[in-house]
């Protein structure tokens, strides 16, 4: 089966995350850009699928050129090839034109019939593309995934959101968002990162996707963000000295923050 | 503050990415509880080994990875400043390799060399004995043919993965030369007859083993005869400036660690109503410490590149760990000044750090006898 599995650059979680001043975009350059930890767990399960079941697992992602780094990353887990869609004019794309080109590229992977993504991006988190895909394609959705079984042409899976865990089955094609209790994702190794350099990567512009310009940037975004404001420094704290009322204490701070 | 690399290629890159992963992630949250148990992470080095970690240097079609010193030891500098028995361990195993790697025949490299570079084996370096530290040349652990063996007898001193190790690069005497009579061999861990002594209680990286190594007629085929009779010398002394270079690296990702956690925490620690690397005293400690750190880095990947161009580098191999231990010693004591009376509890690890950069100064040759090594190199 080929599988296809959606992956996004991010900045590092462990950095400071900006956006610009001019246009509320990413900041791309005040921080440290990675593959987002939960589109590791996406590409471990397609492989789990890939290794059980045999296939391939094609990468696609859409970001500036130094996405690039991303992708390796996953092909150095061994993912077997990649998409690459970057071009200038996706910049400040909204989550409905990112669904919508993610779509178009999907459609372009030879006998894809199953795509996994991870629920949200750590930066966006949006966390509404994979199903926008799976609607866009007509595709049967199964989002917030932490577990997930393909047997066949039948995809079972545990949904498991605020509400509650639900038991859902669908029949391939489907959209599979997965959760960070999915697996835990291998490392590389360093013939992983040696075999990757190897791998193809097809990068393409958005002409080269047939893809028209009105259709995406921000120009032409249905969100818009008018403000936006970094959060607030980290506050000092309360002291509690502990003179045989200290769990009173404790117990009136977690009242007072509306915690119990 | 991860230090900013100059790296060769995108796979370089990569590796050093993958390696700070592994190092934030598994290696620096397991670091203090296994120092303070004395426990040996053998489990960490199964990871390092299936991440192709365990064979950088050694090449592509035994399973190493390949790659310049140049990216090995800065590799290893990553995982000396998240754990430094684990650095010197894998320092260790490369060196271990060194002999099989570099002096084997075409036979012996295919049948071991794979399972010793992609990390099922982890290897220990037999070489000094309670007598024969800085003088090698006068062991006197016996290795006797008998038949299509060697018959082992003797006791080696400070063996780093003493007793957990699945192999060891042996040094034995064949014959009475001084020099020339000392013999490699590659001796398989569970051979009947070698036996651990109970580790050493040592001041500092107290997570690897270190034991003497007691061979009571212990039986080594022949076949594991590394390069020729009387070679062990040689290839000793050969693996040791390879080793040296490591040993530098490992030294200067223990001070860079030390020089982090000191500029953190005067960063937050405010006296007189401001933090304390306002203080000029504090900040030129500070500065003096982030240039022995550079300084140090320099020095031996200059080593490196030399020793990666097929130049000759024994010489600047000794500048390195000479200039690099020594560096690690007073950059990590001052860590401690600089945390005052929170760096000499064992709460925060620059206490640790110090204790672990004081062998530095000692194994792999005494910065004394790197002194020798760099005289004697200087009057050719």
């Amino acid at each position: 089966m080929n599988i296809v599995v959606l992956v996004k650059q991010v900045p590092d979680t462990w950095s400071e995350r900006k956006l610009t001043d001019a246009d509320h975009t990413l900041d791309r350059d005040s921080a440290d850009a990675v593959l987002d930890e939960i589109n590791e767990r996406a590409v471990e399960e397609a492989l789990l699928i890939k290794e059980a079941q045999g296939g391939e697992v094609t990468v696609i992602t859409m970001g500036p050129d130094r996405a690039t780094d991303a992708i390796r990353k996953a092909l150095s887990m061994g993912a077997d090839k990649a998409v690459h869609l970057s071009d200038p004019a996706l910049h400040g794309s909204c989550a409905v034109q990112t669904a919508k080109v993610l779509a178009t590229l999907v459609g372009t992977v030879e006998g894809a019939e199953l795509v996994i993504a991870g629920n949200e991006s750590t930066d966006g988190r949006a966390g509404a593309v994979p199903a926008m895909i799976a609607e866009i394609l007509g595709w049967a959705q199964l989002t917030q995934v932490r577990k997930l079984e393909v047997d066949g042409t039948t995809v079972r899976a545990e949904r498991e959101t605020d509400t509650g865990i639900a038991n859902l089955e669908a029949s391939l094609p489907a959209v599979v968002s997965v959760n960070e209790k999915i697996n835990e994702p291998r490392y590389p190794s360093f013939k992983g990162i040696m075999a990757a350099k190897k791998k193809p990567v097809s990068t393409l512009t958005i002409a080269d996707a047939g893809i028209d310009a009105s259709e995406v940037g921000l120009a032409n975004a249905t969100t818009t963000v008018l403000e936006a404001a970094p959060k607030p420094p980290r506050t000092a704290g309360q002291r509690v000295e502990d003179d045989g009322t200290g769990g009173t204490k404790v117990a009136e701070f977690l009242v007072g923050q509306k915690l119990i | 503050m991860p230090a900013e690399r100059l790296l060769p290629t995108t796979e370089a890159h990569d590796l050093v990415a993958l390696v700070r992963e592994i190092a934030r992630d598994e290696l620096a949250p397991r670091a203090a509880e296994h120092e303070e148990q004395e426990r040996f992470p053998r489990e960490v080095f199964r990871l390092l080994g299936r991440s192709g970690l365990l064979g950088l240097p050694y090449p592509e079609r035994f399973g190493g990875g390949e790659q310049p010193y140049e990216v090995y030891l800065q590799v290893l500098e990553e995982i000396a400043s998240a754990w430094m028995s684990v650095a010197v361990g894998l320092s260790v195993h490369v060196m271990s390799s060194y002999g099989l790697a570099t002096f084997g025949t075409p036979e012996q490299r295919e049948r071991w060399l794979p399972e010793v570079l992609e990390g099922q084996l982890l290897g220990g370096y037999a070489l000094s004995e309670s007598h024969a530290g800085s003088d090698a040349a006068a062991l006197s652990t016996r290795a006797v043919r008998d038949g299509d063996d060697y018959v082992v007898t003797g006791t080696k001193a400070w063996i780093t993965h003493g007793g957990v190790a699945d192999f060891y690069a042996l040094m034995a005497r064949t014959s009475e030369d001084r020099s020339r009579g000392i013999s490699c061999f590659l001796a398989d861990g569970r051979t009947p007859g070698i036996t651990a002594a109970p580790p050493e209680r040592k001041m500092g990286l107290t997570g690897s083993t270190t034991t003497q190594l007691v061979f009571e007629g212990a039986r080594v085929p022949a076949e594991r005869l590394i390069g020729a009779e009387g070679d062990g010398l040689k290839i000793a002394l050969s693996a040791l400036d390879s080793g040296r270079l490591g040993i530098a690296a490992c030294a200067v990702g223990l001070a860079q660690a030390a020089l982090d956690e000191a500029v953190a925490y005067a960063k937050q620690r405010t006296q007189f109503g401001r933090s304390i690397i306002d203080f000029q005293g504090l900040e030129f400690l500070l500065a003096d410490m982030a240039a022995a750190v550079g300084s140090a880095r320099a020095t031996y990947l200059d080593a490196a590149r030399r020793r990666d161009r097929g130049l000759p580098f024994r010489r600047e191999a000794s500048i390195a760990k000479l200039v690099a231990t020594d560096a690690a010693m007073r950059v990590t004591t001052d860590a401690v000044q600089v945390l005052g009376g929170a760096g000499y509890t064992r709460d925060f690890p620059v206490e640790r750090y110090m204790r672990e950069a004081k062998v530095l100064q000692i194994f792999e040759g005494t910065n004394q006898i790197q002194r020798l090594v760099i005289g004697r190199e200087l009057r050719r």
